[in-house]
């Protein structure tokens, strides 16, 4: 009879204790994205004036970026705020990697979450410069597009248009420069570049 | 005990949402209503468990913005919630779609239900039918609780 009874037992309890156990292993607060892979979403967004005046040649203060018309190189988009403590961390990488990929095929833009211009030129004056424009993203529309709940979010898009990754928290140099090799790696040996 | 079974998952069937209509251009009180109800069902990205109905963050703000606009625009409330899971995937509902693993959300309690009322049977019957055996704790026996102070 007992060992009957220690038997029910096991049955319900096992599965209860393996779900649970299942369950640790998920953190909660990581949100999968379903972006990667797939087309990015289309923008067309006012570049932010900047007091130091950066912004690798195209895109000025007052033009419009449209992310169809940069197909063909890696885009790297970065979600960043001046009242988010992370991007003060990787802001140095960030300009830095910019400005090692210039003429390389590979645009950064920063897009502006939740801030405002005033407050976020100051924030760029304050870090010593920004290497790429800094888009406005009024209403959210365009976070929100790319599925973003927090920043930092960095999203490296691919030539062809698609989201090959997305990153959250800070980045620093050597995953920026990991995921963009891989990318011009694999779109050279997709287009086999001259 | 089938027939409890059977009940349970009618009642599951007659909850579950029907189709969705309503194609016709909204009034703003429609809107309203359509936006609350939509935006009752998406998860605040920002927030722990909260919808960007009742959430009084910026982003649930601007999200519940997306929502109106997009039903404004003659999107079905299917169609803005897949709009939703597309960006931030199937974890920015707040009912869970039951396809998959979610399926163990839906059928484990009724699993429990069945199990219980089983095991319920099956005791009472035993008790039951020992009724004649007199299986009664003992009337009288020293009780094993202190009485207290």
């Amino acid at each position: 009879m007992n060992w009957r009874r220690s038997l029910g037992a096991a049955v319900v309890v096992v599965p209860i204790v393996v779900l649970l156990g299942y369950g640790l292993t998920r953190d909660p607060r990581a949100i999968p994205s379903p972006l990667p892979g797939r087309p990015a979403p289309e923008f067309a967004l006012a570049v932010m004036e900047d007091p130091v005046g950066s912004g690798q040649g195209r895109g000025a203060a007052g033009d419009t970026i449209r992310l169809s018309e940069l197909r063909g190189n890696v885009v790297v988009i970065n979600f960043w705020a001046s009242w988010c403590l992370a991007c003060r961390d990787e802001h140095a990488a960030l300009s830095a990697t910019a400005r090692a990929y210039e003429g390389r095929g590979v645009r950064f833009f920063g897009i502006l979450y939740k801030d405002s211009p005033e407050q976020a030129r100051a924030w760029i004056d304050e870090m010593g410069g920004q290497s790429y424009p800094t888009l406005l993203d009024p209403g959210s529309r365009t976070a929100i597009d790319f599925g973003v709940y927090g920043v930092p979010e960095t999203f490296f898009i691919g030539p062809d248009g698609r989201v090959e990754y997305k990153h959250v928290g800070p980045v620093n140099e050597r995953i920026l420069v990991d995921r963009i090799e891989a990318i011009l790696a694999a779109s050279g040996s997709r287009e086999e570049t001259p | 005990m089938t027939r409890a079974a059977l009940l349970v998952l009618l009642a599951l069937g007659l909850a579950a949402p029907g189709p969705v209509g309503a194609q016709a251009p909204r009034d703003e009180a429609e809107l309203d209503a359509l936006t609350r109800k939509v935006a009752s069902q998406l998860r605040c990205p920002v927030c722990q468990g909260e919808s960007i109905q009742d959430s009084p963050s910026e982003l649930a703000q601007d999200m519940k913005a997306v929502v109106r606009e997009q039903l404004a625009a003659g999107r079905t409330p299917e169609e803005v919630k897949a709009y939703f899971v597309s960006k931030y995937g199937e974890w920015i509902l707040l009912e869970p779609e039951a396809h998959g693993f979610n399926l163990a959300l839906y059928l484990l309690p009724i699993v429990a239900f069945v199990g219980g009322a089983a095991t319920i049977a099956v005791a009472v019957r035993r008790w039951t039918r020992r009724g004649s055996l007199a299986e009664s704790p003992v009337p009288g026996a020293p009780s094993d609780t202190d009485p207290g102070t």
